[in-house]
């Protein structure tokens, strides 16, 4: 071939190779730059479980504890409160508890718990991300004369009753989440560690 | 003496030009850049906002000298550039209160694109790029937000950035990364500043650069809407141009002028804008625990925040909000209008545009306000008129009955 000559073909293909090859190297370069946003080893280690003390709550006593740096709460119910949960269901998006990434399959139950009489779950609203507040009293004026205690978030007006079971109609889409846990004492449990993994 | 004195200036100025364009430079932009002589009130935001950005970039060095990006020092080192720095409490007041100046400006800068059709061919790329602007000034706005590390920050970052978990099956994993931690933490804060010292400034400003190379070559619209290249004078500037410098210069120094009386007014008697642009609760230090009882965002972005929320489903209403920024993007061909300046459309278009500024307003207004149904509902009212607006667009702009277009500027 002289080389007078321009061979285009050869030279677009020369052009795509070395295009995709540099397309590839920076993807490569760019991959550790994209991983370092990832929570960090020592975030994912603060998530360690955390041993919690319940022998001291009263009956519907809200108490909380930080986990992964998440509000968890622990609420301490009794019959009466189960009962007005379980009225409630009509008015509930996923009374069941269907949505399984919500719970553990332990705690999918009618109660959403381990033991019916401790409540566990994060105290971020599942729309998006506001600790909502816990209005334990039946019926207030803000909230209705249909209201039997519950959580209520003021961000935007999603609500919850005591099992953290979302009302339907409301923003939130789903349950509150159950974090996994279990009981080392009848009073004393673990967050963070489900129980066959003891 | 001095006749010597001017020479050696004047070689100076021949020994850059044959090794840097200066005088080059200086012609094209300034002294031989032919902007329309009938520019009205509106005109001054652009330079405006020029103004505010060199504002927020000096007083954001000297702030940076002093604050700590961590979540347990953030919080007590603003505090410290307020009480202890000399100086300090102005220079974060006037960046605090040139946030919120930039957004007026830049709003009332776009609003005059749709009162002249500025963002029409042949500059739907000048549009384009005056939108990528928006949407970076956002985010920095956003993450500039969070650095005080107050209740506000926290929980504003949290709901916002719970906004990406609402997509689906990659969304919880981008809002994990984003953040950095599990919550809205060290992590989130650290990065954010990041982002919001060095990274998104870059962007703005190179941004900027595009924004004023595709303006001078396409050209300054006006409030007539007509192309003052068409009607050239023999020595090839546009009949209807002055140089942009001194004539526009001089007029834009005034407006800077009067722009920084009520700048330095707000500074100086209402820098928390009573509560809009430094909330109440921001007061108090962040608290993962504990959402305050009402949050709303700040002001400039309340009328999106109102869409978000008056939308019942969670990834419906992230999309809504998206749409609402994005349907923006598409304006240059939505309006099908023959004319571009609103002095020649009929009544169809202004109405239109009326209803649209009343809905904004409205939106912006109950982005700030709790959710009661009442509000919610006249949320989902004006949401739909918002969206109406860019979505009929191109029949009603087809429709209304035109003006014929001036061959030269009106001197109105």
């Amino acid at each position: 071939m002289s080389s007078e000559e321009i061979d285009d073909g050869r030279r677009r293909m020369l052009i795509a190779a070395t295009t995709a090859m540099g397309g590839v190297g920076a993807a490569y370069v760019a991959t550790p730059f994209i991983l370092s946003m990832h929570p960090s080893a020592r975030a994912e280690a603060a998530g360690a479980p955390v041993e919690v003390d319940v022998s001291k709550l009263e009956v519907g006593q809200l108490m909380t504890v930080e986990w992964r740096g998440q509000p968890v709460w622990i609420l301490r119910r009794d019959e009466e409160m189960l009962e007005n949960a379980r009225s409630l269901e009509p008015l509930l998006r996923d009374p069941n508890s269907d949505e399984l990434s919500q719970q553990p399959a332990y705690a999918k139950n009618e109660h959403r718990s381990i033991n019916p009489e401790y409540m566990v779950m994060i105290g971020i609203c599942t729309h998006l991300g506001c600790a909502p507040t816990f209005r334990p009293e039946v019926a207030p004026i803000d909230l209705g004369p249909e209201w039997k205690g519950g959580f209520f978030c003021p961000c935007h007006g999603s609500s919850y009753d005591l099992s953290g079971r979302v009302y339907a109609g409301v923003p939130a889409p789903t349950n509150l989440v159950v974090p996994p846990y279990h009981f080392t004492l009848s009073t004393r449990l673990v967050i963070g560690v489900d129980p066959e993994a003891v | 003496m001095s006749n010597r004195l001017s020479d050696r200036i004047l070689s100076l100025r021949d020994w850059v030009d044959a090794r840097f364009p200066l005088t080059k430079l200086w012609e094209d932009n300034l002294t031989k850049y032919y902007a329309p002589k009938n520019f009205n009130f509106w005109y001054y935001f652009g330079s405006l906002a020029l103004l505010v950005l060199v504002i927020q970039v000096v007083t954001g060095i000297f702030l940076t000298m002093n604050y700590k990006p961590t979540a347990e020092t953030a919080f007590a080192s603003v505090e410290y550039i307020m009480r202890d720095v000399n100086w300090g409490w102005l220079i974060r007041y006037l960046h605090s209160t040139g946030a919120s100046f930039f957004f007026i400006v830049v709003y009332l800068h776009m609003f005059r694109a749709l009162l002249y059709g500025s963002y029409r061919g042949p500059r739907e790329l000048l549009w384009l790029i005056g939108m990528g602007l928006f949407v970076v000034l956002m985010a920095e706005a956003f993450m500039g937000y969070l650095l005080p590390w107050g209740q506000m920050s926290f929980w504003g970052a949290q709901v916002i950035i719970s906004l990406f978990g609402a997509i689906p099956y990659i969304g919880e994993d981008l809002a994990l990364w984003i953040r950095g931690d599990y919550v809205v933490a060290d992590a989130t804060l650290n990065r954010f500043f990041a982002f919001h010292v060095i990274a998104a400034p870059l962007v703005l400003i190179g941004l900027v650069v595009l924004h004023i190379v595709a303006l001078r070559s396409v050209g300054s619209n006006n409030p007539d809407g007509i192309e003052i290249k068409k009607n050239k004078g023999p020595d090839g500037v546009p009949l209807d141009g002055i140089p942009f410098h001194p004539y526009h210069t001089v007029k834009d120094l005034v407006a800077m002028a009067v722009f920084l009386i009520i700048f330095a007014a707000v500074v100086f008697y209402a820098p928390e804008m009573g509560g809009y642009a430094l909330e109440k609760d921001n007061f108090t230090p962040a608290d993962p625990l504990k959402t305050p009882e009402h949050i709303a965002p700040v002001w400039y972005f309340t009328p999106f925040y109102a869409i978000l929320r008056a939308v019942p489903d969670k990834f419906i209403g992230v999309l809504a909000m998206g749409a609402a920024i994005a349907v923006l993007f598409l304006l240059p061909w939505l309006d099908r209008s023959p004319v571009k300046s609103i002095r020649q459309r009929g009544m169809v278009f202004k109405t239109a545009l009326t209803i649209f500024v009343v809905s904004f307003i409205s939106l912006a207004y109950l982005g700030t306000v709790a959710a009661t149904p009442a509000a919610t509902l006249f949320s989902r009212i004006f949401s739909i008129l918002y969206f109406a607006f860019f979505l009929l667009m191109p029949i009603y702009s087809r429709w209304d009955k035109t003006k014929p277009v001036p061959e030269r500027v009106t001197s109105k």
